[in-house]
């Protein structure tokens, strides 16, 4: 096979290297190194994200704040993410007598995994696709629900009382929210008519899902903004660390490079839950494209689908940011309140009408 | 064989916490004893006294003159009302009029002392509540006041201006005209601080109907100041004993009667508005004449007991004096307002959430110096 390689497609590449390691080895041997391959480089762009979604959050609030932000390791402050890695990998890591051990190391291996592995499913590109699952959505919605236990077993297992209820806390916020998350998309997948992301963004090449189906979807939108934003943990909705209250939640015993995997972790998931929200709201990386206006959408297919999707994902982050340092926290019987008698009844009225919209034919489309 | 699966319902077990002296929201070295159920509180239980100084005992030793600056560690955020309380209740004792101009000039600068002391409670609040972006708004408009404090005072937190019989120095050249250009500044941005965190939907669910106190309990309790008036106790004590110049200005006693902790917080973000009343009708008319009456070296009061009070930003500071003829007091005691708001915690926190007791504890606003003295 022939090589090939453009920033508009990366399918001919992609099977460029799949070609040549199946003529080079056994399929078995091939699929190993295919795998290897794709999770150093998930390692890598695991460890760049994280680093710098903390970077852009400490300058996105010292911008909301009236401050400068990080600015001294170099040009803006840039490396000041690698600098503070640093410190934690040489910190003494505190095992605490009362701990129960292997829950305690366990957790944040868990949080971690979990995270990394909702990655693999997300749609970068076209043809950046490590697995195009047929139930994608699903997949990511499951294994990101896994981090949960990994809080959970932090928070049990430090023996601590502050954790605990961290932990407890928690858990009833992920396993409510999980809900609304989830019926969010669904209305969605009602509206693509499959699970599958890269049909789902296949499907958005003439207009976004947001446009597309209108009012169901924006509500759905605004849904999942909320509901992801309580999912991952984040402002206004960060009970569980609730550093005014709890001191620092769950990982109030951790130290050293354990507590870095949670911090990780937590901006990990702030990356997905906007990757998903990308993907499934705004297009993933489809151009922005308006039916009938042929020259303008070309222009707009000179922008290379990387850039779109990042685009799409900083913007949902750059939103998220917003409310964490705009708003102030909620109680727990708030969230939950919020939740069960506002959002769940709100989003499954919005499935009824999006399925009804999509039954009549009357989403906006050719 | 059936086997009878016996399911025991665990009895509700109370669990106690340790807030502090080491916890982000106890604003110093406070340590609350918690009793909780799950997530309400059962029972608050403060332990004071670890940075108890001994100052009422310090002062048994030491002149007038340098009981002044004692006092600025007790509540070091109105650290001015603190040391007008010592100088009024020296003046009183020795039977001297101050002039005219000392006394509108200790007004504004308690005023401002004022209006800086609730800036950073509001940072406080908002941090408590959990909006972090508050304490930055909130410190950039006090750094205007520790500005004009640096000028004419010679120091930023713990000014020391006041002495027996007057001013320490007379005002910078600069002052009138930084006071008015602070006022016409924080009079566009005060609404900000409504528009950040007192019209937000989360902050008034939080607040509203939390730890309320009414008016005979906040009067048993001795609560003074915003917290007490946020429950309809009139206590102002610029209202109902004037001192300095405050029966020559106009301005309203900030009264609230829902009692619970918008009510406290409403209380004082309009203070700050009437502060800012207060110093604009002052500002333009400050007499000419000496800054101090000439005093002598060492200060003798009279025997006898001496009581004086001021409303210190928190509430009503108060200091009695027990005089043997000597440059010593022979006894002083200080009426600390946070001493007294932080009694009612307890009564206000009682059944409410750990979240309820952190914003309750903001809007009471208490600094742990001055509770322990």
């Amino acid at each position: 096979m022939p090589f090939t390689f453009s920033i508009y497609d990366f399918t001919g590449f992609t099977q460029w290297i799949d070609a040549t390691l199946r003529g080079a080895c056994s399929p078995f041997w091939a699929v190993l190194w295919e795998m290897v391959i794709v999770g150093v480089l998930f390692l890598a762009f695991y460890a760049v994200v994280g680093l710098y979604l903390v970077y852009a959050e400490r300058k996105v609030c010292a911008f909301i704040q009236n401050r400068v932000g990080p600015n001294r390791v170099g040009p803006y402050g840039f490396f000041q993410t690698i600098a503070d890695l640093i410190k934690l990998l040489m910190k003494e890591i505190i095992s605490i007598r009362e701990a129960d051990k292997l829950l305690f190391n366990l957790a944040p291996f868990i949080v971690i995994v979990t995270s990394f592995l909702a990655l693999a499913a997300i749609p970068f590109a076209k043809g950046l696709h490590p697995i195009d699952l047929n139930i994608g959505v699903f997949y990511v919605m499951a294994i990101s629900s896994m981090g949960v236990v990994g809080i959970l077993l932090a928070g049990w297992s430090s023996n601590s009382k502050y954790s605990l209820l961290g932990a407890m806390r928690s858990g009833a916020q992920i396993i409510s929210y999980e809900l609304s998350v989830g019926m969010a998309l669904v209305t969605m997948c009602v509206l693509a008519g499959s699970l599958q992301l890269s049909v789902i963004v296949e499907q958005q090449r003439d207009l976004w899902f947001i446009f597309k189906g209108h009012f169901p979807a924006v509500t759905a939108f605004i849904i999942y903004m909320i509901a992801a934003t309580a999912e991952t943990n984040r402002g206004p909705f960060d009970l569980a660390e609730a550093e005014s209250e709890l001191a620092a939640g769950f990982h109030t015993e951790y130290s050293g490079i354990k507590f870095a995997f949670f911090f990780l972790a937590e901006y990990m998931n702030m990356f997905i839950v906007a990757s998903l929200a990308a993907t499934v709201f705004l297009g993933g990386w489809m151009p922005f494209h308006i039916p009938g206006l042929e020259s303008f959408n070309h222009v707009m297919d000179f922008i290379p689908p990387v850039l779109w999707y990042i685009g799409k994902t900083a913007f949902i982050i750059l939103l998220m940011m917003w409310f964490k340092w705009t708003f102030p926290r909620l109680r727990i019987d708030q969230l939950l309140n919020l939740e069960w008698k506002f959002l769940l009844p709100i989003s499954l009225v919005n499935i009824l009408i999006m399925a009804f919209i999509v039954l009549m034919g009357w989403y906006i489309g050719l | 064989m059936t086997e009878e699966i016996i399911i025991k319902e665990a009895p509700e077990q109370e669990i106690s916490i340790n807030m502090g002296p080491q916890h982000p929201s106890t604003h110093g070295v406070l340590r609350l004893v918690l009793s909780l159920k799950g997530e309400m509180v059962q029972k608050v239980e403060p332990h004071c006294g670890y940075i108890h100084r001994g100052i009422e005992k310090m002062t048994e030793s030491m002149t007038y003159q340098q009981i002044i600056h004692l006092t600025n560690r007790l509540d070091y955020l109105s650290a001015h009302m603190n040391n007008a309380a010592v100088c009024l209740a020296v003046e009183k004792a020795l039977d001297i009029e101050v002039p005219e101009r000392v006394k509108v000039i200790r007004t504004i600068i308690e005023e401002l002392a004022r209006i800086a002391s609730h800036q950073l409670w509001w940072c406080s609040f908002g941090m408590d509540l959990g909006g972090l972006t508050c304490f930055f708004y909130g410190l950039r408009d006090r750094e205007k006041i520790l500005d004009i404090f640096e000028e004419t005072t010679g120091s930023r937190l713990i000014q020391s201006y006041n002495c027996p019989g007057g001013l320490m120095a007379d005002l910078h050249p600069d002052f009138q005209r930084k006071v008015k250009e602070f006022i016409v500044y924080f009079r566009k941005l005060l609404p900000e601080y409504d528009e950040l965190l007192s019209g937000n939907i989360i902050m008034m669910e939080r607040s509203k109907g939390i730890g309320v106190m009414t008016k005979e309990q906040a009067i048993s309790y001795g609560m003074t100041g915003p917290s007490g008036r946020g429950s309809g106790f009139s206590c102002d004590v610029r209202k109902h004993h004037p001192y300095h110049a405050y029966d020559k200005v106009k301005f309203n006693e900030v009264l609230r009667t829902e009692g619970d902790t918008y009510a406290r917080y409403m209380v004082r973000i309009d203070e700050m508005r009437e502060s800012m009343n207060i110093i604009e009708q002052l500002i333009d008319n400050i007499p000419a004449g000496d800054f101090a009456v000439k005093m002598k070296p060492i200060i003798k009061l009279p025997e006898g007991e001496y009581y004086q009070r001021v409303e210190a930003a928190r509430g009503e500071f108060g200091i009695y004096i027990i005089s043997k003829g000597e440059k010593y007091p022979y006894r002083m005691k200080f009426r600390s307002p946070n001493f007294s708001n932080l009694s009612a915690l307890d009564a206000l926190t009682r059944g409410h959430k750990i979240a309820d007791l952190v914003a309750i504890g903001g809007s009471l606003d208490y600094v742990i110096p001055d509770i322990d003295r």
